[in-house]
């Protein structure tokens, strides 16, 4: 008995009887772990599954806020929000959406398998009033509830039910059992997953039940394809084999200027790649000087702050495509302010004399540790920073290595084994309490704070400010606050911003796809001719 | 691969008396092919070893390097400077004096890994053909599992050890003799079964019966009067196999466990240039992908012709 | 001899549990698998937890034992990334990787066969040095700069052939197979050609080197002093002896073959066994890193037992030493 699996397109022709399916073909570096709504929580895994799945709130192709599965949102008090929920919206399974989804999705969103407790945290409790209306009690008072929920995808929770999938899949789990919803879905979004073979391909079409009959795709079919090297991506691209690919190399962008029928595709990301230092420890791990750590002081991290050229690395290194940054957070980020966003003054003098003033007149040595697959050129970046380094003497033994072992190393399960690094930080809430939080706070191993301070920079003056922009309701003055906490943080040369990195995607002429500043593709937006 | 090759190179035995009458000068001489290829690999050796003097930049000096003259192109093109000779790499550094200073690891690690491996290789085959027996066994048992494994693999597999168990500071320090390690260890087998079989040939013959009736230790007659006779095939495999390990080494830097990018092989200089061959900078991957090719190709007709001229009955 | 095989299995069965040991040491040093397993809004906490579950905690030899206790069974563990059964995800790469080293091999060997031959028998012919010359520049070319030039040309200069993956694919049972598509055989011909230059070469050189011995043999200059054909002496009786040791040795090679592959199918987006051992390591899959190993050395300990029960058989004087 043989069973023919046939390119997309074909199928659905004989399946469906329509004579012309506009299939969309596209590729990205890697794939996602598991179709299970809350089994990771990771922008690509999420955006992917935000074409099959659906939230309360949806982003649009700018990141603005808008309706999806509720119509409208008012905060009542501080602490309780009520949502009205669309009517007449169907599962792909058929059943009907309604509240009791949510409240079993945020229940869902607990179990100990789930990676989306952050936001399920974010409320304490969800009370149904009636099928369409449903009032959230927060713990504590958030101005931004609405925004902590984009990527909170509703699940069927009689599918879930039936197919003993009510809790989260955990990949701690060994039994096959309870993957269900990893290897399946059924969401409310305008696509239906109809084949998948992980790491080789994804097959989708169009979901005729979908409640937007105003959706702007014309796209019947989608085949997705994950391509890890760089070089193959591109190909498949310039080769015609595929419609959009990305990340794209920035170094790639010319050759697909040159090459007929197809463009590079970019635009800033709301990533934010910046450097870190060792504050905590009395004595650097890799490096010549013993009994202190330059880095705690200040006029040194002003040294280095000042000896590195931004602008060169964005014209060299990210063929100008990024943008030099002087804050944490990119203009898409709420919370941004223009005045703060200039960057460090490229100064060697400077620096030098910074240098001198702190009393290392012929620099010292020390190590950076880099990842070399994680970010746009970012072993790249480092070595530049290297070349930079050394010129005002401080000579840098970089550590570029795989992603795995770089977060393994630099992270605090291994105890922060790090002096310098380089990371980059998109905050899931597009919001800059969540970089303030997790990237500038006092490192706090109960509060979970600063997490990601891999250095510990510790600033109780900017820690207070934090804790306030958490309960602050009042936009202005949790502006000003913002302002505040980063200006502080600033002056002191706590972290170094390097730039926004670039998004880069290559895509043929003939197709138009919104670029989504998080690097998300929507397929609700993807016309073709 | 030479695993096979080994098998008729046992019986060069004899390599001496005709070096001896200066057979294989004569040979030389009469061959262009060895001629050149000699030359050329004596070329590469010489411009990797003298580096500092030959090359005009020195890519390894952080301070010296300058962003701003990254991607230049070779002087012939549009946009290149005579002081990059072939064009500058994504940063900054002079990809002719790249290339001189990563021929230089790229030889060092095939010349040490090729000694080491022949150092190992020699001993046990020595051992395992002069005893025989149970110990013969043993030695041969586990050439074989290891001959069944790529020496790809095992090298990733050593590297991966010793990765962990040394500090990262000292890590970056001994790479290279770490990627000498992993590479000897994967290639000594094919010295020691040549050695071996030609042991046993050799164990018959009357000089070594006569050595041991006049009581000479086992170690001198090993190593003083069976090992000379048994070197010629040494020769050829080891030049055969500095070929493969330069190759090696470059298909590891490739993978990305070789030597760090800061002080790059030829394998780790294809391996950052490979990501702008499309982006027309072609210049970074393809002049360190043909000085790679061309010296193993030289190394290798070299070795090819040393096979042919010392073994007699393929004359 | 049914002794012999069950003493090589046992020792077979001690290389496996070897490689797993090793691997196991070796895996903490890979990264930390909880990083990729989770978010960045995940706390410290939730991590530490994960990580307990995972038994990530344990010494390596406690996690190997619980390995090797749960294999046992047939029961290989989740992989991490994909979340689903480490067997069924190499069930379902295996054809692929299989029909790509089939597929190169037979290549290999087509072309391999005839132009050894050809060199070995005029072997100082102007031919002849060519293909040594270009057996060599195969030889010394690296296999990841092939696979990219071919991409290069023949995909994205020409477009002549697909790029990447492997076409569409035909279900047999639980097998899949590209042989029988058009777009599946299309698909295979640039990996296929870059995992054969390098065995091809080695063939070559390995079938010239044989034939050369066979041919000064004392049977052959006997053959032809009987005033035999020389056709009958080179195909007849010269090329069939070459081929016993040459056919030992294509065998071993499976071994590389494999090892080899894992580049190819990476750079060609290869959907085989190799991709998914290399994705293994960058997410730091822990399951099916451990059981791709063991059974890469599975197969290897295979091929050896097979290679020496040929010898036994072929090889009269092994079998009067018993061994």
């Amino acid at each position: 008995m043989k069973r023919w699996i046939l390119a997309g397109a074909t199928a659905l022709a004989l399946v469906g009887g329509q004579a012309e399916a506009k299939t969309f073909k596209w590729a990205y570096q890697g794939d996602i772990q598991s179709l299970d709504p809350q089994g990771l929580q990771e922008t690509f895994t999420l955006g992917f599954l935000g074409n099959v799945y659906e939230a309360l709130t949806h982003y649009d192709t700018n990141l603005k806020l808008e309706p999806a599965l509720a119509t409208s949102w008012e905060n009542t008090d501080p602490t309780h929000w009520v949502f009205h929920l669309r009517e007449g919206v169907t599962f792909h399974n058929g059943d009907p959406f309604t509240a009791d989804d949510v409240i079993f999705t945020w229940k869902r969103s607990l179990t100990p398998g789930s990676d989306l407790k952050g936001a399920g945290g974010k409320m304490s409790e969800i009370e149904k009033i009636d099928d369409h209306t449903i009032k959230v009690t927060t713990p504590t008072p958030n101005p931004i509830l609405p925004r902590d929920l984009p990527f909170f995808y509703i699940m069927s929770h009689k599918w879930a039910e039936e197919n003993n999938a009510t809790q989260a899949t955990s990949p701690a789990e060994a039994n096959s059992s309870s993957t269900y919803a990893s290897t399946h879905e059924n969401g409310t979004g305008p696509f239906i997953v109809t084949g998948r073979q992980p790491d080789v391909k994804t097959t989708f079409k169009r979901f005729d039940g979908y409640w937007d009959k105003d959706l702007k795709t014309n796209v019947d079919e989608v085949v997705f394809t994950p391509i890890s090297e760089d070089a193959t991506r591109t190909a498949a691209l310039i080769s015609g084999d595929l419609d959009l690919v990305f990340p794209v190399p920035v170094q790639d962008w010319q050759r697909l200027e040159d090459a007929k029928g197809v463009k590079p595709l970019h635009g800033p990301d709301a990533r934010t790649i910046f450097l870190g230092m060792d504050q905590f420890r009395d004595e650097l791990l890799y490096s010549d000087v013993k009994g202190k750590n330059p880095l705690k002081d200040k006029d040194v991290r002003g040294a280095i702050a000042h000896a590195i050229d931004l602008k060169a690395i964005d014209e060299k290194v990210m063929r100008g495509a990024a943008n030099p940054a002087g804050l944490l957070i990119g203009p898409q980020i709420n919370g941004f302010s223009k005045d703060l966003a200039e960057p460090y003054a490229y100064d060697p003098k400077q620096s030098k004399e910074l240098l001198d003033k702190a009393g290392y007149p012929d620099g010292f040595q020390l190590g950076m540790d880099c990842p070399n697959n994680r970010y746009v050129n970012d072993e790249l970046v480092c070595r530049a920073v290297a070349s930079y380094l050394a010129k005002i003497g401080i000579k840098v033994d970089l550590n570029a290595q795989p992603k795995a072992k770089y977060f393994a190393k630099v992270g605090p399960q291994n105890g922060n084994d790090t002096s310098f690094y380089l990371l980059g930080w998109t905050p899931t809430t597009f919001d800059a309490q969540n970089t303030l939080f997790n990237i500038v706070h006092s490192f706090d191993k109960a509060a979970n704070a600063g997490q990601f301070n891999y250095g510990h920079y510790s600033n109780t003056a900017i820690d207070d400010m934090i804790t306030q922009i958490d309960k602050e309701t009042d936009e202005a003055k949790r502006q000003s606050l913002i302002d505040e906490a980063f200006k502080t943080l600033k002056d002191d040369y706590g972290i170094l911003p390097i730039h926004q990195q670039p998004l880069s995607w290559g895509v043929k002429d003939t197709i138009d796809a919104p670029q989504r500043p998080d690097d998300v593709l929507d397929f609700r937006y993807v016309t073709m001719p | 691969m030479s695993e096979v090759e080994s098998a008729i190179d046992a019986d060069l035995i004899g390599w001496r008396a005709r070096l001896a009458d200066n057979d294989l000068f004569h040979a030389f001489i009469h061959s262009p092919t060895a001629i050149v290829s000699t030359i050329v690999t004596l070329l590469i050796c010489l411009g990797a070893l003298f580096a500092p003097w030959v090359a005009p930049h020195d890519p390894f000096d952080l301070a010296s390097v300058d962003l701003m003259d990254s991607l230049l192109p070779p002087p012939w093109m549009d946009g290149g400077s005579f002081s990059f000779l072939l064009g500058t790499d994504d940063q900054g550094r002079d990809v002719f004096s790249a290339i001189l200073y990563g021929s230089r690891i790229s030889i060092l690690v095939g010349f040490l890994s090729v000694i080491f491996a022949a150092a190992i290789g020699v001993v046990v085959g020595l051992v395992a053909g002069y005893a025989g027996g149970l110990v013969d066994a043993i030695l041969m048992r586990i050439a074989d599992v290891q001959l069944s494994f790529p020496a790809i693999l095992i090298a990733l597999l050593i590297d991966g050890v010793l990765r962990g168990i040394l500090p990262r500071g000292d890590y970056d320090q001994i790479a290279v003799y770490v990627l000498v390690l992993s590479i000897g260890l994967s290639f000594w087998v094919q010295y020691a079964r040549t050695v071996r079989s030609s042991v046993m040939i050799e164990r018959t013959k009357e000089y070594v019966q006569a050595s041991q009736v006049i009581g000479l230790p086992t170690r001198t007659i090993l190593f003083r009067h069976i090992m000379p006779n048994v070197l010629g095939p040494v020769l050829v495999i080891a030049t055969i196999q500095l070929a493969l390990a330069i190759i090696t080494e470059a298909t590891l830097s490739f993978l990305g466990v070789g030597v760090p990018p800061t002080s790059p092989s030829l394998g780790t200089l294809i391996r950052v240039g490979n990501d702008y061959l499309f982006s027309g900078e072609w210049w970074i991957t393809i002049f360190p992908g043909l000085a790679l090719v061309i010296l193993v190709l030289a190394i290798n007709l070299l070795g090819d012709w040393l096979r042919d001229a010392l073994n007699p009955r393929l004359r | 001899m049914l002794l012999f095989v069950l003493k090589r299995l046992a020792q077979s069965v001690l290389v496996m549990l070897v490689v797993a040991l090793i691997a196991f040491a070796l895996f903490r040093y890979v990264g930390d698998p909880v990083d990729s397993m989770v978010g960045q809004d995940t706390t410290l906490e939730q991590r530490a937890d994960l990580r307990e579950r995972l038994g990530l905690n344990d010494s390596f030899l406690v996690q190997y034992a619980r390995f090797i206790g749960r294999a046992a069974t047939g029961d290989f563990g989740q992989s991490y990334r994909l979340r689903q059964p480490v067997d069924e995800l190499l069930a379902e790469r295996f054809p692929a990787t299989f029909e790509l080293s089939l597929v190169s091999a037979v290549m290999a060997l087509l072309i391999g066969v005839p132009m050894g031959v050809y060199t070995a028998l005029n072997r100082r012919g102007l031919l002849s040095r060519g293909f040594m010359t270009l057996s060599l520049i195969g030889i010394s070319l690296p296999t990841f700069l092939i696979g990219i030039l071919l991409i290069l040309v023949f995909g994205v200069v020409l477009r002549w052939l697909p790029t990447f993956g492997r076409g569409d694919v035909v279900q047999v049972g639980w097998w899949t197979s590209g042989l029988m598509t058009r777009s599946g055989l299309s698909s295979l011909i640039m990996p296929a050609i870059t995992l054969a230059i390098f065995q091809m070469t080695l063939i070559v050189r390995l079938i010239r080197a044989e034939m050369l011995e066979v041919l000064r043999a004392d049977y052959v200059k006997f053959a032809r002093a009987r005033g035999l054909k020389p056709r009958t002496i080179n195909f007849s009786i010269a090329l069939k002896n070459t081929l016993v040791p040459v056919m030992t040795i294509i065998g071993l090679q499976i071994g590389s073959i494999i090892a080899f592959a894992i580049i190819t199918e990476s750079v060609f987006q290869w959907p085989g066994m190799g991709l998914l051992f290399i994705q293994a390591i960058e997410n730091v899959d822990i399951p099916v890193m451990a059981a791709y190993l063991m059974l890469i050395a599975f197969i290897f300990v295979v091929i050896n037992l097979v290679v020496d029960v040929l010898y036994f058989v072929v090889d009269p004087r092994l079998r009067v030493q018993g061994r």
